[in-house]
């Protein structure tokens, strides 16, 4: 059996799938517990597990990851949410410096087993300061593992492997999905982190993407389709750890690449797939190597502004034909 | 945790001088370890940098005497004293120092970021303030597990300016966690005079009630002050009776780090200070109090024994091995971010 719920519903159902199983689970953040969170993704939390588990913050981010920091070192497995990715700023050093170093600089002493859950991207008219895609920072920070699904079954099954890894994650949710659904199995659903998923198979182009881009991407597939391009669509499902097997094997086959990501354009995670498929896969190509991305500004606010600068399907359809030509 | 061991006792010691012996031990094992690792930095032994202790003795020993075995420390990149006074071998705070292989953390640590997590030494921590938030999650995992466990955060005085202070305080009040937040005002955050910077006088004590908590100053250079405020704060953090915020004040003998000679500050500041180093004030106390002087002398000794059994042991360590920077990055042992 399975059902069709929203990636929004998808987020509290892989929470509650593992605070039942593991007690040790504790969930905090700004707005989560009474309110069930701005996005509504924790709804019901409170309720089932009880404001021991599920606790409201003040509005201190510091304190917050601090908090999971060590708890995590002394037992707990915390998920803690930042209600959006941009406010990652306001407590950026437990994030990058503390967090991810930690067990490293003490040779294997402590074990990090957090989650950090956050609300990223664009696509909602937030204008620029709650609209930013910053996975690509955290994949910067040697430490820290990147995950950012596009679908409500992957929310679940890699939420669920997030709690469960023994190491510092950031969960990165793309705010312009909640509300879109998707098929999820019933049953306990767990996943395996650095997995991508090949989600459409073709023969002319591989085009990897990212959390709101996938959906963007097959619909450019689908468009190709029509004017004789076969083009692959590769989720990468995860920053960190990087399935780049999946995605060399796929450019090997297909000869052309085309990354699609909400990142502005410098250094954006686009960047480094690129860079890797060009030392690995050099002597396969027949195509220049390239990057959809967002241009490198802030990201507006006004529908119309914001529409132009996230890659669209036209703009993905123009960039694969440009390399297969 | 009482370390003191005396091989003859001339007498049968109550367990107030077993416990002032304890702290004794303490102040002068750390003294007598500081005073090697500045030698060594400037043998050229240690590098970067290093933050000594020299003349705060008396708190990381307070402290040390009055924790449980299983109580959670958190101190900063001056944090020798700290990680040292929870039981932590000197040999392998040395071999940190020194970058060798028997160093605590491998060598990946340094100076600045001394654990021994068995000893419940959780971490020293360089960036100013981020412990305190760290220190409170320690302390809400006890809660949970009601373990009774209480953590100890150790800071300066200039962290009481930056917002991690305010957050972890506000945060600790309101879910009644089982810390002890400990203000080691020594006067100067780095060059800066804290009161030069500071819109109150008593730069964490002024700021408690703002978080409900009790306004608490310690003379810092005195064991047996600090080791009483010290076992209360810690009871009533593990009965249940929430967090604390001590200022203890204090004085650091040397400059902020090793290329700091300390020059900004008045020589009559100095010398005043001096008169009031904790370790012959505190010998000169117990010795009042009618403690044997065999017994401190005993005590002298040992520490040097002991410092003098670390260094060689760490001077005669290995480096790590080259291999080792790419391990433990992730809890599989490995650093790999790809397949």
């Amino acid at each position: 059996m399975a059902e069709l719920i929203t990636y929004r519903d998808a987020v509290a159902r892989g929470l509650a799938q593992e605070m039942r199983r593991d007690p040790s689970v504790h969930f905090l953040g700004e707005d989560v517990a009474a309110a069930g969170g701005v996005f509504k993704a924790t709804k019901g939390l409170l309720e089932e597990f009880g404001p021991q588990r599920v606790r409201d913050t003040p509005i201190s981010e510091e304190a917050i990851l601090g908090a999971a920091m060590g708890a995590a070192m002394t037992g707990l497995k915390p998920v803690a949410e930042i209600m959006f990715s941009d406010f990652l700023a306001t407590c950026w050093d437990l994030v990058a410096v503390e967090i991810p170093k930690t067990r490293y600089m003490t040779d294997g002493q402590v074990t990090m087993p957090l989650v950090i859950r956050t609300a990223n991207g664009g696509g909602l008219r937030f204008g620029a300061q709650h609209s930013q895609a910053v996975e690509n920072w955290a994949m910067a920070i040697p430490g820290l593992k990147v995950v950012a699904p596009s679908n409500p079954k992957d929310v679940i099954g890699l939420l669920a492997a997030a709690i469960r890894d023994p190491d510092p994650v950031l969960f990165f949710e793309q705010k312009s999905l909640y509300p879109s659904k998707g098929e999820v199995p019933d049953g306990e659903i767990v996943d395996e982190l650095g997995v991508a998923t090949t989600i459409r198979s073709g023969s002319d182009v591989t085009i990897v993407a990212l959390a709101s881009m996938v959906p963007r991407a097959v619909d450019a597939a689908e468009e190709l389709e029509g004017i004789g391009i076969s083009a692959e669509v590769i989720d990468l499902r995860c920053l960190v750890p990087l399935d780049t097997a999946t995605v060399i094997e796929s450019v090997k086959r297909t000869s052309r690449l085309v990354t699609v990501e909400e990142n502005p354009r410098l250094c954006g995670w686009g960047a480094e797939i690129v860079s890797i498929v060009g030392e690995e896969c050099f002597w396969h190509l027949d195509g220049p190597l390239t990057r959809v991305t967002t241009p490198h500004i802030p990201l507006p606010s006004a529908d119309a502004l914001e529409d132009e600068f996230l890659p669209s399907v036209d703009r993905i359809v123009e960039a694969v034909q440009k390399v297969v030509q | 945790m009482s370390t003191t061991q005396l091989e003859e006792p001339t007498r049968d010691l109550s367990e107030d001088e077993l416990l002032r012996l304890g702290l004794y031990r303490q102040v002068v094992r750390i003294r007598a370890f500081e005073e090697r690792a500045y030698r060594l930095f400037m043998e050229g032994l240690v590098k970067g940098t290093s933050h000594l202790s020299l003349g705060m003795e008396a708190i990381a020993a307070g402290f040390g005497e009055a924790m449980r075995a299983d109580d959670y420390t958190f101190c900063t990149y001056r944090g020798h004293a700290h990680t040292l006074a929870r039981g932590t071998p000197m040999a392998g705070v040395m071999g940190e120092l020194l970058g060798r292989a028997s160093g605590v953390c491998g060598g990946k640590g340094g100076s600045m970021h001394l654990t021994s997590v068995e000893h419940g030494a959780m971490g020293s921590y360089a960036i100013i303030g981020a412990h305190l938030p760290i220190a409170n999650g320690a302390a809400w995992s006890a809660q949970v597990r009601d373990s009774g466990q209480v953590a100890v955060c150790f800071f300066g005085d200039g962290t009481t300016n930056i917002g991690a202070f305010h957050e972890a305080l506000n945060f600790a009040k309101v879910w009644n966690l089982p810390v002890v937040f400990v203000c080691e005002n020594n006067l100067y955050m780095e060059y800066t005079a804290i009161g030069d910077v500071t819109a109150v006088e008593h730069p964490a004590a002024d700021r408690a009630s703002a978080y409900g908590l009790e306004p608490i100053i310690v003379d810092g250079n005195d064991p047996d002050a600090v080791y009483e405020v010290a076992a209360t704060a810690i009871e009533r953090a593990r009965t249940g009776g929430g967090p604390s915020l001590i200022e203890a004040k204090t004085y650091r003998h040397g400059g902020h780090s090793r290329a700091d000679p300390g020059q900004y500050r008045p020589d009559e500041e100095v010398a005043a200070w001096l008169e009031r180093d904790p370790v012959p004030t505190y010998r000169a106390r117990l010795l009042a109090d009618g403690l044997d002087e065999a017994a401190l002398t005993e005590i002298e000794t040992q520490a040097q024994a002991d410092v003098d059994a670390a260094t060689d042991v760490a001077r005669a360590a290995p480096p790590p091995d080259l291999q080792a920077a790419y391990t433990n990055l992730w809890a599989d042992g490995g650093s790999s971010w790809r397949n």
